[in-house]
């Protein structure tokens, strides 16, 4: 059973709850390949998705889990609702519990938005990414892939590279990996590297071919353009020279890496095309995991619901 | 905590033979006929029996393991939450004769979720249930097996356990314990 009644963050859990929602996840990930692909399991749960943020990847994916779950489900977007009438965050929520809800999967631009929300009411709350603090369903599916490929993520040595400052993504993945064992590097620009991240046990390099020798996974953070109040370098295109991943820098080096992207990608900018669909590009295979893996949070979040 | 020995050694070896006996008569060339064992108690009998049709018959059932856990119809209603195991079924059961397999049928529940989580991997032609184990006069639902290894009579306080050599116990056992 997991240790916390929310999944708010990574920082929460424990490696064996990693663990618990991996070895869950492999059973899913077999029912999702099956010919009827729906298990009964949470027919008697209302999920509300509350997304005040946009998103395709994410959304779609709880979406599919939730049914892949038999849960009923309601879908909220801040455009064209209450909110910009004026409603607080905590007001929105509790109209959308009076429809008896169990579960709240929430987005929201604010970091620690779920949190606050935890504190306030009993719904279970499962945190789809807040702000740039964390995206804790990320880096489980991007942890859960490299231990499909690799076999396990223990003593596995991960770069993730480009806009680290923005990025709750990489914040989370940090988090997961150093439970699970895997040494963490982070690669970019001055500019796009927290200032303090050593602080967290992570390696820092700046020189992108340094990174990729060292390292057995690179993970390609997309430049969140829409989170950027000052510009941290000067165009896209130096950026995508300093920082991209292109084929023959991936066949000049002298080892296979696995190369991870959470999508959406800027074909051209953080990785080129080639790359993004070679063998070694494990990015559909994070999007099918994805299903699995939210199933497992789901299912497991659920039942410590009785 | 007393515990009865209720089948084991060479009496659970011939139980073993008589139902695969059965199955054999029932099956003829087992064209048609896929084994599926439960998870858990239901792998090691049905691997056990698959061995056995081929020592008889010198045929080689398909066997698959089914995992019930999503199905079943106490999730929130238990204490904890039961670990899911492996479902590995290698073949469509589409138009077949399906024969489940489990160690002890109890209250039917089980089986109720073993028949639906089938469902999701075809529509068989037949479904027929072989227990090693009845308890009898302890159904919650009209759900009977068509092989039977042992009849026994319990209450809801007992349980019963299985100990196979292949988990490396020294023989085969199976207990009725008293909590």
């Amino acid at each position: 059973m997991l240790s916390t009644k929310h999944l708010l963050g990574i920082k929460d859990l424990t490696r064996e709850d990693l663990e618990l929602i991996f070895s869950t996840a492999d059973q899913f990930k077999e029912v999702i390949n099956r010919p009827i692909k729906k298990v009964p399991s949470l027919r008697d749960i209302t999920i509300a998705n509350i997304f005040f943020e946009n998103s395709t990847r994410t959304k779609l994916s709880f979406e599919l889990a939730e049914k892949r779950l038999s849960a009923d489900v309601i879908n909220f977007s801040s455009s064209g609702s209450s909110v910009k009438k004026g409603e607080t965050l905590l007001d929105t929520v509790n109209n959308i519990l009076s429809m008896k809800v169990d579960i709240i999967v929430m987005r929201h631009s604010s970091p620690g938005a779920p949190h606050f929300l935890a504190n306030h009411i009993d719904a279970t709350i499962l945190n789809a990414g807040d702000g740039t603090h964390e995206h804790p369903t990320q880096a489980i599916l991007d942890t859960y892939s490299i231990r499909e490929r690799l076999g396990t993520v223990e003593g596995k040595k991960v770069v993730i590279v480009g806009d680290i400052l923005h990025s709750r993504v990489a914040l989370s993945n940090i988090f997961a990996l150093q439970k699970l064992g895997a040494e963490v590097m982070v690669c970019g620009p001055h500019t796009l590297i927290p200032k303090y991240i050593d602080q967290l046990g992570v390696r820092v390099e700046h020189d992108l071919r340094k990174a990729l020798e060292w390292c057995d996974v690179a993970n390609m953070l997309r430049i969140q353009m829409e989170r950027q109040l000052v510009k941290n370098f000067p165009s896209v295109r130096e950026y995508s020279q300093h920082f991209g991943l292109n084929k023959e820098l991936l066949q000049s080096l002298d080892k296979e890496i696995v190369v991870m992207h959470p999508g959406p990608i800027n074909r051209g900018v953080e990785i080129t095309s080639d790359v993004a669909d070679c063998e070694n590009a494990i990015i559909l295979d994070q999007v099918e995991n994805g299903v699995a893996t939210r199933m497992a949070a789901l299912y497991l979040l659920a039942g410590k619901q009785n | 905590m007393a515990k009865v020995s209720i089948l084991h050694g060479q009496l659970l070896d011939i139980t073993i033979s008589r139902l695969s006996q059965q199955l054999i008569e029932n099956h003829g060339d087992f064209s048609n006929t896929v084994i599926i064992g439960l998870q858990q108690g239901g792998i090691i009998l049905s691997e056990r029996i698959r061995q056995r049709i081929k020592e008889m018959e010198n045929i080689d059932v398909p066997c698959g393991q089914l995992d019930i856990t999503f199905h079943r119809d106490d999730f929130r209603r238990r204490e904890n939450i039961l670990t899911p195991s492996k479902t590995e079924i290698p073949f469509l059961i589409e138009n077949m004769k399906v024969i489940l397999v489990d160690d002890v049928i109890f209250t039917g529940r089980s089986i109720r979720s073993a028949l639906d989580a089938m469902m999701a991997f075809g529509r068989p032609q037949k479904v027929e249930l072989l227990c090693l184990i009845d308890r009898k006069y302890s159904r919650d639902l009209p759900i009977e097996p068509t092989y039977v290894g042992k009849v026994v009579n319990s209450i809801q306080s007992q349980y019963i356990t299985a100990e196979w050599k292949e988990e490396g116990h020294d023989d085969d056992n199976l207990w009725l314990i008293n909590q």
